[in-house]
């Protein structure tokens, strides 16, 4: 065979058929910065045109590429500037209108989510931002596709503890408000640490202001590959498991770059990051918790497993970031409960608990994600859990983010369904005693000093 | 443009004689061809040029998904770039 072998041929194919490699999304950053305008009919109409022509193409696309290599291309999306930024000009504090723009251009146009009814309101929470933290409930829960994500902390500016204390409000809220649909709205909802801007995957993609009129980014997955390479050397040490998941990331990032570089030239947009990620689904076999349980953990969530996904997540941008021109995103494994078969089996039977999640999000991308919480928790509860993981962000220098899901007249044990990708959550137990005062206090824990490291 | 096309499946007469015709009738030249027994599983590659192929890549897709459903085996046509990107440097 000329330059290929057999073997490498099927080792692709059996990647692709029975080990679920995919590319998870091709998401295309589009900037509304100049679609401000003080009449906010007016603006909405200039979002939906300018998004309709950039990304008219983008689901052929995508589907055209899928067909020419043979690769499923699971997800083609959007992201938007955060609309705080856009909203702001129009002389009007009611956003729902364009939430509801995004939602019509991502339905007209055929893509499955659309990211970017986003705050950044990790100093200070201006007029424009403001509006859009007031509409995030009603806005969520009144459109299907338009996902939000609001950042609260930096490294560089601290945590801003208002915010974190109104989102713990506004998950509740919006929780309730989507009652009836398994409080879906909080799926559709990040809280972030050190939000990056060139993020692919949602719910907590944007575009950031630092971007380029328009670009392309790609988000690999692939759990299952490095599952089934480690598979094949059970019991070597360490520094084989190592070079085995970098050498399986190398060649999964390859295909995320070959693809990238495709959707770039066929839509004539800058190729702007590969995102490294290993994003788990629900389906067996395609699960993060089970390579960390390849590893020799009987159960994720058991003692052993911080160090594993520390290996795991490191080994995996080692590889990757040889494959690809651009790396950026998040870049790590993504330990999402709900969306990750071995991770709910682990919750159900009590080895992986919230405070062990915690523990592992200090060493991965990205954080406490897609958990479901009791319904009856406390906004100031759900906000002190924010703030845990806004500080593991900011004294780490990493991104890290909340979803968790306070489902509506559920309790611990029950189960909440979301369907697709997003899976089915098992309610996870939060500590009982109270944070409200910590809370209420509000103003904000200043930026951490970095020297002295200890 | 080259392509990669794959057949796997429980081995039996006439595999590459039917997926050859098939080629050739549309156009496609064979560049080179390998088959072995991987993991009990007949597997058939073939390097086409499909430079003078009289139909669409996805056209040509079909019809080879469509042969292997009548055979019994499953065939693939995929662009050799991602074997490419994935295996070499």
């Amino acid at each position: 065979m000329i330059n290929i072998s057999s073997n490498e041929i099927v080792e692709t194919i059996k990647m692709i058929r029975d080990e679920h490699l995919d590319i998870r999304t091709i998401t295309m950053g589009i900037s509304l910065l100049d679609c401000a305008d003080e009449d906010c009919n007016r603006a909405c109409g200039k979002i939906y045109d300018k998004i309709m022509r950039c990304a008219r193409k983008l689901v052929s696309c995508g589907e055209e590429i899928s067909r020419k290599y043979g690769i499923p291309i699971i997800n083609k999306r959007i992201s938007v500037t955060p609309i705080s930024l856009v909203a702001a000009a129009s002389k009007t504090d009611d956003y729902l209108p364009f939430a509801k723009t995004l939602d019509r251009a991502a339905r007209e146009l055929g893509v499955n989510f659309i990211g970017g009814y986003s705050a950044l309101v990790y100093k200070g929470i201006s007029k424009g931002d403001e509006y859009l933290l007031n509409s995030i409930p009603e806005a969520l829960c009144t459109t299907e596709r338009v996902c939000s994500s609001v950042g609260v902390a930096t490294t560089k500016a601290g945590i801003n503890m208002d915010a974190v204390g109104r989102m713990g409000r506004i998950i509740c809220d919006t929780a309730k408000m989507s009652a009836d649909n398994s409080s879906m709205g909080c799926a559709k909802l990040v809280v972030f640490a050190n939000p990056v801007e060139d993020n692919p995957f949602m719910a907590g993609a944007f575009h950031g202001v630092g971007e380029g009129d328009c670009v392309i980014n790609v988000g690999i997955s692939g759990p299952g590959v490095v599952k089934s390479a480690l598979e094949q050397v059970r019991g070597e040490d360490f520094g084989v498991v190592a070079e085995t998941i970098k050498r399986t990331a190398f060649k999964i990032t390859r295909m995320g770059q070959l693809v990238a570089q495709e959707a770039s030239r066929m839509l004539n947009v800058p190729f702007g990051i590969v995102d490294l990620s290993l994003a788990p689904t629900p389906e067996v076999g395609d699960s993060v918790a089970y390579i960390l349980e390849e590893m020799g953990l009987e159960k994720c969530g058991t003692h052993g497993t911080t160090a594993a996904l520390a290996l795991l997540n490191d080994a995996v941008k080692k590889g990757g970031v040889m494959a690809s021109g651009y790396v950026g995103g998040l870049s790590g494994a993504f330990i999402p409960v709900s969306e990750d078969a071995g991770m709910i089996a682990a919750a159900e039977c009590g080895a992986l608990t919230l405070d062990k999640l915690e523990a592992m999000t200090c060493v991965c991308s990205v954080g406490l994600d897609m958990i479901a919480i009791p319904g009856d928790t406390p906004a100031s509860t759900v906000s002190a859990i924010i703030a845990d993981e806004m500080a593991i962000g900011m004294i780490n220098q990493k991104t890290t983010a909340v979803r968790v899901i306070p489902a509506a007249g559920k309790k611990v044990g029950d189960s909440v369904e979301f369907g697709g990708l997003l899976g089915a959550a098992p309610v996870m137990p939060v500590h009982e005693y109270s944070s409200e005062k910590f809370i209420e206090r509000g103003g904000r824990i200043p930026a951490p000093i970095h020297s002295l490291r200890n | 443009m080259r392509a990669v096309v794959t057949v796997m499946g429980k081995d039996r007469t006439g595999i590459i004689a039917k997926t050859s015709t098939l080629l050739a009738e549309n156009g496609v030249n064979i560049l080179d061809i390998a088959q072995t027994i991987l993991q009990d599983i007949f597997t058939m590659t073939m390097m086409v040029d499909i430079e003078k192929c009289s139909i669409g890549f996805d056209e040509l897709a079909a019809k080879l998904d469509e042969l292997g459903r009548e055979i019994g085996l499953e065939i693939r046509i995929q662009h050799s770039d991602i074997f490419n990107s994935m295996h070499r440097i």
